[in-house]
């Protein structure tokens, strides 16, 4: 993902976009389209003015400089809207891209013609076959076998359950994992090939709206844009009481140069661009205004397993039963998951060794037997020379020893709620009709997470951990992971509740999910990323549809929307301020024919009034390409304060804007004396 | 120059703003539950409390009935009582002009007031003194109300009641003892003839003064009794007159200030705020004393002594006292002078312009606030995209509305002062009646423009502005920068009051902090003083830069 | 709307009895009890009871005899008072106080104090400075066959400080009733 990002920004410049953008931009100068834009809008109308004063000057000693400045204004529209073709081609590339690398989930169809088919043109009524370890496609009903199924991705619950055919335990989510066995599952709700190419449509820029803040923006530039005409058609009646005459083209260039043209010209390639830099991380937005608001948040619902944990819980303890050394425990726990390939059974053989120095003996042609875990029996283990020893839940073990004339010790008995209360899942260890012990198998809070939260909370932005987990459970792994606040045994009402709660204080809540019980939760949120893997309820309910599946992004997007946001203020800002500059190269240069003394003025020293005025719409225009970049990379930001990136960016846009033109202006004016254009 | 003027008035502001804005908060936005007061209330002004439009309509409907009584009794002065010297009648233009001046709380003045009104006149005048500065309160707290999300943002004529018989009448009879004391006349007699010392015969206008300059000072109106305002010894008798007239300018304003945060329930707000005001009017009378101490230019070459300008200043006042004062009159909406703008140097000129352009800092009593909570939602709306979040301010979001309605304030200023000094500027409407040629003469032209529309009301006088044309055109600009800089930000902040609180986090930028309070004076300094760079330089630095 | 408007008027009538009958007439008692002569416009008068002048306005002085105030812009009109208006950078100024300058007759090389080539702002200014004052004393002691150390002793006499400032104030109409009540 980061790598894709990397790609697309380094392909800034890649001529295969770059060449019909320039012909693109062109095309857009069309009145029509410049509507949209109203400070490039009189731009171009001044560049149409000037053009015209160019040829009635015709063959007149000041016809070069007419033509001169017509030109840089016209470059002027140009580069803003070549801004916007670039934003546009990229959006369009990244697209295409994302509807390549579009890893599908495949599903084995048993109805009609057996193949195997991309999910996505799955029909309602499809029956299709779902072994252990692959995903089941589409929500549906079970309708043969029996299995367990992790469905952590959409309820936040560790243990996988069980579903068979028939009675309340059929339905099942897509996007879910099958751990165990195999299940036959009637398509109730098909993927709709659609949705998808709606969303992607979205990033190609074709159906762009403006998004509120955006709306807000171009009317306050429109508003600046009015106010510096107001000041431009006054200032040849003003000039008019000195006797001084003010050449058309001039007045025009003055009008360009304090028009907010840099902020005005790159605008709306911000917008897509910023769309376009979520989809860079695989997350499709519904709308930028969904970008938009991501900025806004301040809550964050994050699902405990997936998200604040690994998805699958760890060894983390051998509780021994009396009479049973903590090494005879760990060395059958460890024969008993060697052939375990699940993360969790993974995690006792690591466990056994890291803490006992056991190394898993090489049990292949010992004639051990590896019996699997299944949905009917619930337990797993080995048989090897005459032992037998299994591992499961109490229920499943007790009922084994009960078989073989064994009894469980009532101090296990105690371990196993005890691990339960601390939040951990037991799993009791059996040799045949003897109890072993107890492995405690915990949560895993996820490397470098708590760190991620310490900065959210920088950013002003409180994590809420969901869990279906018991209270005592969830707050020690909260604490452990340094969310804010849980919510414990969430249910999907539960979870509506909070957020109607937050927002009720004020509060734009993020969540993440992907369950059709997920659906009104994610239509409450401010921000919902749904994930593609989820249900076509969840997604049509969500804002955002997260690729790949991956619901720590929900850090990314808000990123992403502030990111957006600061962009669009920091180049206002930058804009506005270098005016000020301007008005030093343009002003003295204007009157100093009529009024000699304003000649103290020109502190920048510029050769000529021609040169002066002509260098200051040379950097204007110039410095829109020159932001392009940053226009559609997005200001760098920071995960800190509001107050500290508040300081940051005016330092750097506003006296930057002061500064940046006075060196700019200058230069040009040097080069343009040196090559004798003015 | 003599720093003791200055520091003694803003020290002694700044100092007593701060009860005084605790008392505006008691005076004008009580909590409920004084019964004997309610019922008095309820009695002189009765009605409910009301949306902002409804208080919008009421405010404008008894402004009317301001303007229209004071058209009728202006018009009708040579048949009415209180004439005693006989004053005739006004023009038609001329009547429109000063009601309308006084109505939008201006006191632009385009006659002079002892050569032309009867006492009942300035009587009525003194009226609109009251109710006009009253209306400006009266607004203010409507909007506090607004944004601080009240459902109702008050009863205008409560509120106008409150504002006159609370705060005005009271802070008025204060100044007016002192002044009396100080020697400024209070008397219904007329004109005395007195006869010098050489035998030369000398008409001393007098009236009931002290009373119309203690609530011109405070309103602030700022339209003077006599026609050269507080220059006139009468007006201003003593150094200790004119400290106390020059602090009764911008008390007011600046308690407003503390008003607005208590209402809202943001005093740190509110510090901020005052703080950054408190810096621009700091720089404007440091400006103002520094380019006022050169001597006057004309005297260069005629073996004068060397000092501060003097050419329409007073002395009795010291020689910081006509700077300071300038600063502080167009920094609020006072308009009162204490010397003449049009002698000062050029870049002291620019003084005043610049205060009037900007027109925020501390400005009319309540409108001061007013037009800088439109800057405030500005810099709110940059400073809050620079932080990544929908901009928002005082916890609600600021959106496109809101920006429609701050733009059109913003935007209606500027065109207001522009386009008819353009017109003006380019026709023999004003060509013909300018004093001094050049320079200075556009800035005789934009000053006047721009006093009416920052409803000031301080003149470069040597203008010949008693004219049809002066009169209509500033009567117009008036009335449009009185009430619509009032009308929009009221449904701005009601507007911005209906939305949902928006919940506070490390996210929210501050709007309490310095660099909220840098941004702030950024964004009203390019705002407000880049759209008026060209005139500035045309005007005050070109002739400063003449040699 | 009928109704807005008769609150309206009724908060006009209110108004008016506050600010413009109550008011006035309670500033005017304050005023009487506390300085009745300044309310009056703190006359000078004569012992016939004519009046001289006011304490607070300018006169014109033009003889010799007296001290002249400084230069007023409406010829110290106090029933149509005003300042000069004019750009103090330009030549309608230079202009007036190169007259200005010539009438003084100074004599040359003596400094003129600036405040008597440049016009008050209302036309009115009671007050010089007593660099102003001193400067014509010689002029005045010659018309009255004096000493001139007698008449600026007397100015000196008559001059007072205003805080924060280095010069000294004198009121012109009251050092030339002393002038004329000089032995």
């Amino acid at each position: 993902m980061e790598t894709t990002w990397q790609r697309s920004s380094a392909a800034l410049w890649d001529p295969a976009v770059l060449r019909p953008a320039c012909w693109q931009a062109v095309l857009m100068l069309h009145p029509r389209r410049m509507l949209r834009n109203p400070v490039m809008l009189i731009a171009e109308l001044g560049a149409v003015v000037t053009t015209l004063a160019t040829v009635q000057a015709t063959g007149a000693p000041d016809c070069g400089y007419y033509a001169g400045v017509s030109l840089w204004l016209w470059l002027t529209v140009w580069f803003a809207n070549l801004s916007e073709a670039v934003a546009e081609a990229r959006g369009a590339a990244q697209a295409a891209a994302l509807r390549a690398a579009r890893t599908d989930v495949m599903a084995r169809r048993v109805t009609g013609e057996p193949a195997l088919v991309s999910a996505s043109t799955l029909l309602k009524g499809d029956r299709v076959r779902v072994e252990s370890g692959e995903i089941i496609a589409a929500d549906g009903t079970v309708v043969e076998g029996v299995a367990s199924v992790d469905e952590s991705a959409i309820t936040g619950e560790s243990a996988p359950v069980i579903r068979e055919a028939g009675g309340d335990r059929s339905a099942v989510t897509g996007g879910t994992r099958v751990t165990s066995d195999w299940l036959v599952v009637e398509v109730t709700a098909a993927r709709g090939e659609s949705f998808l190419d709606r969303m992607i449509a979205m990033v190609e820029g074709a159906q762009r709206q403006k998004t509120p803040n955006e709306v807000a923006l171009t009317l306050v530039l429109a508003g600046f844009t009015l106010a510096f005409l107001l000041v431009c058609v006054t200032l040849r009646p003003l000039a008019g009481w000195f006797g001084a005459g003010l050449a058309v083209p001039t007045l025009v260039a003055l009008l360009v140069c304090l028009i907010p043209t840099t902020i005005g010209g790159l605008l709306a390639a911000i917008g897509i661009a910023g769309i376009a830099r979520l989809s860079a991380r695989n997350v499709i937005a519904r709308s930028g205004r969904a970008v938009e608001a991501a900025g806004d948040v301040d809550v964050l619902l994050l699902d405990k397993t997936g998200t604040i944990t690994l998805g699958n819980r760890q060894a983390s303890e051998f509780i021994a039963a009396p009479g049973v050394t903590e090494l005879e425990l760990a060395t059958a726990a460890q024969l008993s998951s060697l052939a375990d390939e699940t993360a969790e059974g993974r995690s006792i053989v690591v466990l056994a060794k890291e803490r006992y120095g056991l190394r898993a003996p090489d049990l292949g042609p010992s004639g051990a037997t590896f019996i699997e875990f299944s949905a009917r029996t619930r337990m797993s283990g080995v048989d090897l020379a005459g032992r037998s020893i299994r591992k499961g839940a109490l229920d499943a073990v007790e009922a084994e020893l009960g078989e073989l004339g064994g009894q469980l010790p009532d101090a296990l008995r105690e371990a196993v709620d005890r691990v339960a209360r601390s939040g951990g899942t037991p799993l009791v260890v059996a040799d045949g009709a003897r109890a072993l012990g107890v492995i405690h198998l915990k949560d895993i809070v996820k490397g470098g997470i708590r760190e991620r939260f310490t900065e959210l909370r920088r950013m002003g932005i409180k994590t809420v951990m969901i869990t279906g987990d018991n209270p005592k459970t969830a707050a020690a792994i909260a604490a452990e992971a340094g969310v804010d606040d849980f919510l414990a045994e969430a249910t999907p009402e539960a979870k509506l509740a909070l957020i109607r709660e937050y927002q009720a204080a004020g509060h734009l809540v993020a969540m993440t999910g992907d369950g059709t019980n997920d659906a009104p939760a994610l239509a409450q949120a401010d921000v919902a990323v749904a994930m593609i893997s989820g249900t076509q309820a969840a997604k049509e309910a969500g804002n955002m549809v997260d690729l790949d599946s991956n619901p720590t992004k929900l850090i990314d997007v808000v990123s992403v929307g502030k990111q957006m946001l600061m962009t669009r203020g920091a180049l206002t800002t930058f804009s506005i301020a270098n005016d000020v500059a301007k008005y030093f190269a343009i002003i003295p240069a204007v009157f100093v024919a009529a009024l000699p003394q304003l000649q103290a003025l020109n502190i920048m020293r510029l050769a000529t009034p021609q040169s002066a005025i002509l260098s200051a719409v040379i950097f204007n225009a110039l410095v829109i390409p020159a932001l392009i970049p940053v226009a559609l990379r997005g200001v760098a930001y920071r995960p800190v304060g509001a107050a500290e990136l508040l300081r940051r960016n005016l330092l750097v846009f506003g006296l930057g804007g002061l500064a940046v033109p006075f060196i700019g202006i200058k230069a040009i004016d040097l080069l343009l004396v040196w090559a004798h254009l003015a | 120059m003599s720093m003791v003027v200055p520091g003694a008035v803003l020290i002694l502001a700044v100092g007593l703003s701060w009860p005084l804005g605790w008392y505006l908060r008691w005076a004008l936005d009580p909590p409920p539950g004084c019964a004997w007061r309610e019922r008095w209330e309820q009695r002189l002004a009765p009605g409910d409390e009301e949306t902002w439009p409804r208080y919008g309509l009421a405010l404008l409907v008894f402004n009317a009935v301001m303007l229209g009584a004071v058209v009728v009794l202006l018009a009708c002065q040579q048949w009415l009582p209180l004439n005693p010297d006989g004053k005739g009648p006004l023009t038609a233009s001329l009547v429109f002009h000063t009601a309308v001046s006084f109505v939008t709380n201006t006191n632009l003045q385009h006659y002079s007031g002892e050569v032309m009104l009867s006492y009942l006149s300035q009587l009525a005048l003194q009226w609109l003194q009251f109710v006009s500065a009253a209306t400006g309160l009266a607004a203010l707290t409507a909007i506090a109300r607004a944004l601080a999300g009240r459902q109702t943002v008050g009863c205008f004529r409560r509120d106008l009641l409150r504002a006159t018989v609370l705060v005005l009448l009271p802070l008025a009879l204060l100044l007016a003892a002192p002044l009396a004391w100080q020697g400024v006349p209070m008397t219904w007699q007329g004109a005395v003839e007195a006869r010098t010392l050489e035998g030369v015969t000398q008409t001393i206008a007098r009236g009931p003064v002290a009373a119309f300059v203690a609530i011109k000072q405070l309103g602030p109106n700022g339209g003077g009794f006599f026609g050269p305002n507080s220059c006139h010894p009468f007006e201003n008798p003593t150094w200790l007159s004119n400290v106390l007239s020059c602090l009764a300018i911008v008390l007011l304003a600046m308690a407003s200030t503390w008003m607005f945060g208590r209402i809202t329930g943001r005093p740190r707000h509110a510090t901020a705020l005052f703080a950054v005001m408190l810096a621009f009017m700091l720089a404007k009378v440091g400006v103002a004393t520094a380019t006022e101490a050169p001597p006057t230019r004309a005297l260069a070459g005629l073996n004068a002594t060397v000092g501060p300008n003097l050419e329409g200043k007073e002395l009795r006042f010291g020689a910081a006292a006509g700077p300071t004062w300038a600063a502080v009159t167009t920094a609020t909406s006072n308009g009162s002078v204490n010397c003449m703008h049009d002698s000062l140097n050029p870049l002291t000129g620019l003084v005043p312009l610049t205060g009037m352009w900007l027109n925020m800092v501390f400005g009319g009593v309540g409108v001061g606030m007013i037009n800088l909570v439109v800057y405030i939602v500005t810099a709110a709306f940059l400073a809050g995209m620079m932080v990544g979040r929908t901009p928002e301010y005082l916890g609600r979001k600021v959106e496109t509305r809101e920006m429609q309605l701050a733009i059109g304030v913003l935007l209606l200023h500027p065109a207001l002062i522009l386009l008819p000094a353009a017109l003006f500027c380019a026709t023999p409407l004003g060509r013909a009646t300018v004093a001094n040629p050049g320079s200075h003469g556009l800035t005789e032209i934009v000053y006047e423009f721009t006093s009416a529309a920052a409803n000031n009301g301080s003149g470069f006088e040597g203008l010949g502005d008693n004219t049809l044309p002066w009169n209509v055109a500033t009567g117009l600009v008036m009335l449009l920068a009185r009430y619509l800089p009032i009308l929009l930000p009221l449904a701005m902040a009601g507007s911005l009051g209906q939305k949902r609180l928006v919940a506070e986090t490390a996210g929210t930028f501050r709007t309490d902090t310095l660099t909220f309070g840098l941004l702030l004076a950024a964004t009203i300094l390019i705002i407000g003083a880049l759209l008026f760079l060209p005139v500035a330089v045309l005007g005050p630095v070109a002739e400063h830069l003449a040699r | 709307m009928a109704s807005e408007l008769g609150r309206s008027l009724r908060l006009a009538v209110c108004t008016i009895l506050i600010g413009a009958v109550a008011y006035p007439l309670t500033v005017q008692a304050i005023a009487q009890a506390v300085a009745p002569e300044q309310a009056a416009g703190s006359l000078l008068r004569r012992e016939d009871g004519s009046v001289i002048g006011s304490r607070l306005l300018a006169q014109p002085f033009r003889s010799p005899r007296y001290l002249w105030p400084r230069p007023s812009a409406v010829d110290y009109n106090a029933a149509a008072a005003v300042g000069s208006n004019l750009s103090p950078a330009g030549d309608k100024l230079r202009a007036a106080a190169a007259e200005r300058a010539g009438a003084l007759r100074l004599g040359a090389g003596r400094a003129v104090p600036a405040e008597l080539l440049t016009a008050s702002g209302s036309g009115l200014d009671p007050d010089l400075t007593l660099e102003g004052a001193l400067a014509q004393v010689e002029r005045i002691a010659a018309a009255r066959q004096r000493p001139a150390a007698a008449v600026a002793a007397l100015v000196r006499h008559r001059s007072r400080r205003i805080p924060g400032e280095a010069r000294r104030l004198v009121n012109v109409l009251e050092a030339n009733l002393a002038l004329d009540a000089l032995p």
